[in-house]
């Protein structure tokens, strides 16, 4: 469920690097708790994000909105954003499909790839999670 | 630290939680939100049917010679026109006019009334009845007597109807009869909270998991699904049916709240008369309307509303209707705002963004 691979964060966040890019998403355990999502929105600050933009580890890229509820999306390292995916503006449900592939949200270029440390492995992740229940 | 007290479960609580339902705390009850997709499970009643867990509603029953006495003198509906066998929207009410809570009224007998209640209200409206009990009358809670399990949707009848020898189709709406389902004594009522035709059937807590199982069973063929109170909220809010401490609650009256057809001004005295005839004459300031975002987004509960640009009113409900394509919300505006067609703006986090007042119900179903 859980790719050994990537990093997670405790605000729900996934983070897959390759070379010195690293792919964003939201965790399978994250749509489940928000249900049918509906509105994701890609902001920094009261900017809209758009490739180019510098972000910063914990800091909010934007929003995951379900039918229930809003959750902020936090990026999990920093860096500068190279691409935004939004194919999700017309087809939210791909997150609640497929949150750890297809529906991921953006794709930053790491300005300091040591805050990998800081985050969790998979089973790690796993425990806070059963934990948190 | 705050103690928390532990969180109270109903006799289904163990089908819920092997269903792998998202359990949530609601008013101090461990309730099942969604089981596979919100949307899925609204759609499901919206077309077919749906069976609900609401056993944590609240149920007190006034028994005795006065009980209609003490009834008709708590709520605000006229309890006297009710013919035994049937049910009444009404009101709680404190002497100021705000509301203690929503209620449902069943005649049972000349002697006994049957009010179910909201689960998280159920001790206060004990008390608050109980307080103004100057009648030959008795208050009972009988919540814990009682599994409440609804069944929703237009094949909600023929799904329950494998079930009971009583013919459903001669309970009218909001009536009730005190029947069997599946061999044990059950009260079916003919309500519910969805805007759909369906039953409301209290029954022995002992006896609920059976009947949950054979409800599904005889549901299947018309693809029943299990709901969770995230799909009661958006199908009540279709069919723009208030829940309390959200459209309805201490600070508001039945005039603000657009359920004037639940007062009875005429019927004689009963708690919070006076304020509501002395409010009606001099008129409300805010009332109760219906919007649609045009924008982007969804104005959720508790959102500042814009008229003209300046802080006009506030958000009740608000959420994607998922039969409708749409999202709405319900929102108190000042009362020469709170007409339909006006254009308004909802803050969404800190972002004004434009929506419409409209007519409501934003759902009805064809009849």
């Amino acid at each position: 469920m859980y790719p050994e691979n990537y990093r997670y964060t405790k605000e729900h966040e996934w983070v897959h690097v390759e070379g010195d890019t690293g792919t964003i998403g939201i965790t399978d355990h994250a749509q489940h708790e928000l249900g049918d999502i509906v509105y994701v929105d890609f902001k920094y600050g009261r900017e809209t994000l758009k490739p180019g933009a510098h972000v910063d580890q914990g800091k909010t890229i934007g929003s995951v909105e379900s039918v229930k509820a809003v959750s902020d999306i936090y990026s999990p390292v920093s860096g500068d954003i190279v691409d935004i995916n939004h194919s999700l503006a017309d087809a939210p449900e791909k997150l609640n499909e497929d949150p750890h592939g297809d529906a991921w949200l953006v794709k930053i270029r790491l300005s300091d790839p040591g805050e990998i440390a800081n985050l969790l492995s998979a089973a790690d992740y796993q425990t806070y999670i059963g934990a948190e229940k | 630290m705050l103690a928390t007290a532990p969180l109270k479960a109903t006799c289904l609580n163990a089908i819920h939680r092997s269903a792998n339902a998202k359990m949530v705390d609601f008013g101090g009850w461990d309730m099942p939100v969604q089981y596979t997709s919100l949307v899925e499970e609204h759609l499901a009643v919206r077309r077919s049917v749906g069976v609900f867990d609401v056993s944590h509603m609240g149920e007190i029953d006034i028994t005795g010679p006065e009980a209609l006495r003490l009834t008709d003198y708590v709520t605000t509906n006229a309890a006297g026109r009710l013919k035994t066998g049937q049910i009444q929207y009404s009101g709680l009410l404190y002497e100021h006019g705000g509301f203690v809570d929503d209620v449902l009224v069943h005649k049972v007998a000349d002697d006994h009334y049957f009010l179910c209640v909201n689960a998280s209200n159920q001790e206060k409206d004990f008390a608050h009845i109980r307080e103004q009990n100057h009648f030959d009358a008795e208050v009972r809670l009988s919540s814990d007597d009682y599994a409440q399990i609804a069944v929703q949707g237009p094949t909600a009848r023929a799904t329950l109807q494998k079930l009971t020898p009583v013919d459903l189709s001669a309970i009218r709406y909001y009536w009730f009869t005190d029947a069997s389902v599946s061999g044990t004594p059950a009260r079916i009522a003919c309500t519910g909270y969805t805007g759909e035709n369906g039953y409301e059937i209290y029954i022995d807590p002992a006896e609920a998991p059976r009947l949950w199982h054979e409800i599904l069973e005889a549901g299947q063929e018309f693809g029943i699904k299990q709901c969770g109170l995230g799909a009661r909220n958006t199908l009540r809010l279709e069919a723009k049916m208030a829940l309390y401490g959200h459209e309805i609650h201490a600070s508001i009256t039945p005039w603000e709240a657009d359920l004037g057809w639940i007062v009875k001004l005429d019927k004689g005295d009963f708690v919070g008369r006076a304020a509501l005839a002395k409010q009606k004459e001099r008129g409300v300031q805010r009332r109760l309307i219906g919007f649609e975002m045009c924008g982007r987004g969804i104005g959720r509960d508790g959102y500042e509303v814009l008229v003209g640009g300046a802080p006009a009113g506030w958000v009740t409900s608000g959420s994607p209707a998922p039969a409708l394509n749409k999202n709405i919300g319900l929102c108190y505006l000042p009362v020469a705002g709170a007409t339909v067609g006006r254009a308004i703006e909802i803050v969404i986090r800190s972002q004004p963004v434009a929506a419409v007042t409209v007519e409501t119900p934003f759902y009805k179903r064809a009849k």
